[in-house]
């Protein structure tokens, strides 16, 4: 009994469990999640705290309630706590998965699983859009470096990036909508119930997503792969009498994918998120983004809490799966 | 800046973009020697003569006019009867006044957060650069959206002075903060490989303050990724404002913005394509030629700097 060891503090590394590199990865970015999702919520809830008007109680009360009827909701959603008792409340409430929404008062949970179907339709065929055409826009413009097929997709990314998607969008509505008749006027079909329905309605939305995120990407990629190939090892493969496209993609093309792929998980993650607020907007997805918009209009800040959570996980969850596979795809790149 | 004078695209589109802050300017002048008429004045009720006919500003269906091509109604009315040309270049004084002020925001917070991490180093820098980080993190439209509609609701009192909701300060003060950690981190980066430089080192041993430091030997040597940003941060705030505005969060009616008049154009739709057409090709010259002279500048000046767009 004399000789117990006082618990002494155990660095993270030491323990069996977390030795391998990629296990003490994972540790490490979900404590740096937590530690995420901590701020941004607080955060969320001290902006909408300091709101003037935002008594979600007058609200909630109704336009002819007399202030007897307002203290009642107040007490009875406990907004006369103090904030820090409110903020424990909702978070408690989040992590039960029975949050109420203030003005629907409908869960707020469901109400997101609902949306997510058209958000994860709109990530996934815009993502794969602008990945494809950014990787392909890049390559040729960085081969013709300075020729005119190269001044044409960089005048063409440019124009791509100084475009507002609600103004492209509205456009593609207008002309291939209502004028040609080509593609439906908004809405959204579920997959599997029309799958010819779903994707004639996602298009216009897929492209409207994707024309900026190509015009990022392919200029990064350029100038990335510009880069690369002023490098020795380049030089060295052409030595070796390698063709020059075995070249371009073996050791240019991979070597410059690294941002890109950080990049589109972000950027996947972001769209995921209800990130997209302004194509659902216009297109009327009815998608998680668009759920934020309306409930940041109508300062609902347990929908906005949850919303921001869903965002911020997914960039960290997502930007933790592009850093593994990419390290298992690039010897160089260790987890760290 | 021989290599800039050289360019001469990024030459004539910066030509461009002057042209089109010029005539904004010069909004109150075509308003009352051409159009003869505010851009918040209804013309519900009225005709206008068009090849000799009398025309409905707005139809009894609610349809606008279409542009005119003559000094009134030059480029058509909004289902208001408004005047879309006098109401453009108006939007377009907002739109670029937005973005002048939350460029300068966004730059002036950056310059003084970014120095003061990078040269300070240690628990400050831990400090400022998770506040870069959160605030980077936290979606860039969600959080403009947040606060825009909190400010536009109530205003803000800041003690020593207030601001109404409808003030374009509020929409500017947003956008500031949004993209400021975007130019910060860079700039904190650099100003902490500054730090170990000699030139640093001697004015140190001559005994200056670090606040002296940091304003006459940190700062000045920023300047070329600072320059770099700058086209790119204005850019971004105009696409950012018209995004902000079109979700109603941004500048608010009657007032007009190119955000918000192609917000009242969607809304519209089929009825009056003109009105979503006219603001937003002259939002598209315009961001596009400033993104065509920020990337002259950044070839001239630093190849490697970036800002991803996140509208």
């Amino acid at each position: 009994m004399a000789s117990v060891p006082a618990p002494a503090r155990v660095p993270l590394g030491a323990l069996p469990i977390v030795r391998s590199p990629l296990a003490r990865f994972i540790v490490r970015r979900l404590a740096s999640l937590v530690a995420v999702l901590f701020t941004i919520t607080v955060l969320t809830f001290l902006i909408f705290q300091a709101i003037p008007g935002g008594d979600p109680a007058v609200r909630m009360a109704g336009r002819l309630a007399t202030p007897q009827q307002v203290q009642d909701v107040r007490v009875q959603w406990g907004f006369d706590k103090p904030i820090y008792v409110q903020y424990a409340r909702t978070m408690e409430k989040i992590l039960d998965g029975g949050v109420i929404s203030y003005s629907q008062q409908i869960n707020v949970e469901q109400e997101i699983v609902r949306d997510l179907p058209p958000t994860i339709s709109l990530a996934l065929g815009a993502g794969v859009l602008w990945l494809l055409f950014g990787v392909l826009f890049g390559l040729l413009s960085a081969v013709r470096a300075g020729g005119w097929l190269d001044r044409l997709l960089s005048a063409v990314a440019l124009t791509g990036i100084s475009m507002p998607v609600f103004f492209l969008g509205a456009i593609m509505l207008y002309w291939l909508g209502y004028k040609w008749s080509l593609l439906p006027l908004g809405g959204y079909v579920p997959l599997t119930s029309d799958p010819w329905g779903w994707f004639t309605h996602m298009l216009m939305p897929w492209v409207a997503l994707s024309v900026v995120s190509i015009g990022v990407y392919s200029r990064v990629l350029r100038a990335n792969l510009l880069d690369v190939m002023s490098e020795d090892y380049v030089r060295t493969a052409r030595a070796k009498g390698l063709s020059e496209r075995r070249v371009l993609i073996r050791h240019v093309l991979r070597n410059s994918l690294a941002p890109i792929a950080t990049l589109w998980g972000l950027d996947f993650a972001w769209v995921i998120g209800g990130g997209a607020i302004l194509v659902e907007a216009v297109f009327d997805l009815g998608g998680v983004g668009q759920y934020a918009a309306q409930s940041i209009g109508r300062l609902d800040v347990p929908a906005v809490m949850v919303i921001t959570m869903l965002v911020a996980f997914a960039v960290v969850a997502i930007g933790a799966i592009v850093d593994v596979l990419y390290a298992l795809l690039d010897p160089r790149v260790r987890l760290s | 800046m021989r290599l800039l004078a050289h360019n001469r695209w990024a030459l004539a589109f910066a030509a461009l973009f002057v042209a089109i802050v010029l005539l904004c300017l010069l909004a109150p002048v075509y308003a009352k020697k051409i159009a003869h008429t505010g851009p918040n004045t209804n013309h519900i009720t009225e005709t206008v003569s068009v090849d000799g006919k009398q025309v409905d500003v707005v139809s009894p269906t609610g349809v606008p006019i279409a542009p005119t091509w003559k000094g009134r109604f030059l480029l058509g009315a909004d289902s208001n009867g408004r005047d879309v040309a006098v109401r453009l270049l108006y939007g377009g004084r907002n739109s670029l006044e937005i973005a002048a002020i939350a460029t300068l925001l966004t730059m002036l917070l950056a310059i003084a957060l970014g120095t003061l991490a990078g040269y300070a180093r240690g628990p400050l820098d831990a400090v400022l650069s998770r506040v870069f980080d959160i605030v980077w993190a936290y979606p860039a439209v969600l959080l403009g959206v947040a606060l825009g509609v909190a400010l536009a609701v109530g205003g803000i009192d800041l003690g020593l002075f207030t601001l109404h909701g409808g003030s374009l300060l509020i929409p500017a003060f947003v956008i500031g903060i949004v993209f400021f950690p975007y130019v910060a981190k860079p700039l904190r980066a650099h100003a902490l490989s500054l730090r170990e430089r000699e030139f640093v080192d001697a004015a140190r041993v001559e005994g200056r303050s670090p606040l002296q430091i940091m304003a006459s030997e940190i700062v000045p040597n920023l300047a070329s990724t600072i320059v770099v940003f700058v086209p790119l941060i204005v850019a971004n705030a105009i696409l950012l404002e018209a995004g902000l505005s079109y979700l109603g969060a941004g500048v608010q009616d009657p007032n007009p913005s190119w955000g918000t008049m192609i917000a009242d154009g969607i809304r519209l739709i089929p009825g009056a394509i003109h009105l979503v057409l006219v603001p937003g090709i002259v939002l598209v010259l315009t961001v596009f030629s400033i993104n065509v002279f920020a990337d002259a500048v950044r070839d001239a000046l630093d190849p490697k700097a970036a800002l991803r767009g996140r509208l």
